[in-house]
C-alpha cells in the first residue's frame, strides 16, 4: 500500500512537477486553439461540399473524410513529422501537430456538420432564399445556426476528443502536458507526475462531459 | 518528383518491409478483435447492471464511465506501462495496450447501451413483466436486443475510434502496424514504410468507416 501511495500519489514529487506541468498546459491549451476553430473551418467546407449537388466535389468530399476517419491520427501525426523531412521537408512539431489535427479534426467535424446540415428542414432555405438572401447569408445566418444547434452535443463531445488527442502531441515531442508529465516521470523513475497530468486532465473535461450528458437527455425527452 | 517517390514509395524498402508490416497488421487485427469483444461486452454487461437502479451501483458505474471518458488513452497507457512495475505488477506491452483501450472503450459502450436501454419504451418492460419473465429475463430477452439494436450505429462509429488508437501501442513498444513501421523507418532511413503503414490502417479500417455510414444511413432514427 505504502509503495503504491510512493509510486502513484507521492505530493512531494507532484509539487515539483507542478510549473513545468502547467506550462504543458498552456502549450495544450494553445494547441487546442489552434486546431479546434481550424477543424470546424475545415469541416464546415468538407460538410458542404459532402452534400453538394455537384457529383465530383461530393465525391472527393467524401472520399477525404472516409479516408481520414480511416487512418489513426498517430499515424498521420508520425507520417508528417518523421516521414516528410526524408523529402527534405523539415516541419517545425507545433506545425506537425496543426497539419496532422487539421486533416483529422475535419474528417470528424465534416461528419457531424453533414448529419447537422441535412436536419434542417429544405424549406428554411428555401424561404430564407426568397426574402432574397444571398446563398452564403442563407448558410450563416438560417441554416447553420439550427444545424449546429441539431448537433450541439455531438459537436462537443468531438471537442473534448480533440483535447484528448492532443496528448499525442506528445510523441513528437511537443511540450504539452503529457510531454511535460512524462519528461518528469523519466527522471524521477516515479508516476507521480502523470497522475498529476490525469487530475488535471479530468478536472478540464469531467463537466465537458457532464454538460454534453445534460444535453443529450434534453434532447432525447 | 523522383525524390518523393525515392522517398515515401520506394520499391526496394517497401518489398524489404512488407512482412514486418504485414506482421504488424495481424497484431493489430488481433488485438483490435479483443479490445472490441471485451469492450462491449464489459460495457453492455455494466448497462444491464446500472438498469437494476441500484442507487451506489449506478453511481460507481456511472464515475468509472465518465473518468475513462475524460482520460486521454496514452496517459492511461504511460501511466499502467511505467507505473506498475515500480510497485511490482509487470504487464506486457500489449497486455497493457488490451486492458486500456478494453477499459475505455468499455465505458463509452456502457454509455451508449444504457441510452438505449432509457429510449426503450416502458411498455417493452411491462410486456415483458406481465408474461412472467422476471426482471433479469426481461431485460435480457426483451429490452436489450431492442437496445442493441438501436445503438448499433454510435457503438460501431465508436468502436473504431477505439480500435484505431490500438496505433498509440508504439509509444511503449506494441509492435502493431506503426510499431514495426517506425522500426522499418528508421532502420532504413526512408519514410516509404510509413505509407505502408498508412496504407494498411486504410485497408483495415476504411470497410469499417463505410459501413458505419451505411449503418447510419439505415438506422437514421427509424423510431423518433
Amino acid at each position: 500500500m505504502d509503495a503504491i501511495v510512493q509510486q502513484f500519489f507521492n505530493f512531494e514529487i507532484m509539487g515539483k512537477a507542478l510549473p513545468l506541468v502547467l506550462q504543458g498546459l498552456l502549450m495544450t491549451l494553445l494547441i487546442c486553439c489552434v486546431v479546434i476553430p481550424l477543424g470546424l473551418l475545415g469541416g464546415l467546407l468538407a460538410a458542404l461540399g459532402s452534400i453538394s449537388e455537384r457529383a465530383l466535389l461530393r465525391w472527393v468530399c467524401i472520399v477525404f473524410v472516409d479516408l481520414f476517419r480511416a487512418l489513426p491520427p498517430l499515424v498521420l501525426l508520425i507520417f508528417i513529422y518523421a516521414g516528410l523531412p526524408f523529402a527534405g521537408l523539415r516541419i517545425s512539431p507545433f506545425a506537425a501537430v496543426v497539419v496532422g489535427f487539421f486533416l483529422n479534426n475535419s474528417a470528424y467535424f465534416a461528419e457531424i456538420l453533414r448529419a447537422g446540415l441535412l436536419s434542417v428542414p429544405k424549406g428554411q432555405e428555401e424561404a430564407a432564399r426568397s426574402t432574397g438572401m444571398t446563398g452564403v447569408q442563407t448558410l450563416i445566418s438560417v441554416t447553420l445556426p439550427q444545424a449546429v444547434r441539431n448537433v450541439l452535443p455531438d459537436l462537443l463531445s468531438n471537442g473534448v476528443e480533440i483535447v484528448k488527442l492532443t496528448s499525442i502531441a506528445s510523441v513528437v515531442s511537443l511540450g504539452e502536458m503529457l510531454h511535460a508529465a512524462g519528461l518528469v516521470r523519466s527522471l524521477t523513475y516515479n508516476a507521480s507526475p502523470l497522475v498529476l497530468a490525469a487530475g488535471i486532465y479530468l478536472a478540464l473535461l469531467w463537466p465537458a462531459i457532464r454538460v454534453i450528458a445534460y444535453y443529450e437527455r434534453r434532447i432525447a425527452s | 518528383m523522383d525524390v518523393f517517390i525515392d522517398t515515401f514509395l520506394n520499391g526496394e524498402v517497401l518489398a524489404q518491409y512488407a512482412p514486418s508490416i504485414l506482421q504488424g497488421a495481424l497484431v493489430t487485427v488481433l488485438l483490435s478483435v479483443l479490445i472490441v469483444i471485451f469492450g462491449v461486452a464489459f460495457g453492455a454487461a455494466r448497462a444491464c447492471l446500472r438498469a437494476y437502479r441500484v442507487r451506489a451501483l449506478a453511481a460507481l458505474i456511472m464515475i468509472f464511465a465518465d473518468v475513462f471518458r475524460a482520460l486521454p488513452p496514452l496517459v492511461l497507457i504511460l501511466l499502467i506501462f511505467f507505473g506498475l512495475p515500480n510497485v511490482g505488477v509487470v504487464l506486457s506491452a500489449p497486455i497493457v495496450l488490451f486492458l486500456v483501450l478494453s477499459l475505455v472503450l468499455g465505458a463509452f459502450a456502457e454509455e451508449i447501451v444504457w441510452a438505449g436501454i432509457t429510449a426503450t419504451p416502458k411498455g417493452q418492460w411491462e410486456a415483458a413483466r406481465s408474461t412472467g419473465l422476471s426482471h433479469t429475463q426481461a431485460l435480457i430477452w426483451v429490452v436489450l436486443p431492442q437496445a442493441i439494436r438501436m445503438v448499433i450505429p454510435p457503438l460501431t462509429n465508436r468502436a473504431i475510434a477505439i480500435t484505431k488508437m490500438t496505433a498509440l501501442g508504439m509509444v511503449i513498444g506494441v509492435p502493431d502496424i506503426l510499431g514495426q513501421a517506425t522500426t522499418a523507418q528508421s532502420f532504413s532511413a526512408n519514410a516509404s514504410p510509413l505509407t505502408l503503414a498508412a496504407i494498411a490502417y486504410v485497408i483495415l479500417f476504411l470497410p469499417f468507416v463505410m459501413a458505419s455510414r451505411w449503418l447510419e444511413a439505415r438506422f437514421a432514427r427509424p423510431m423518433l
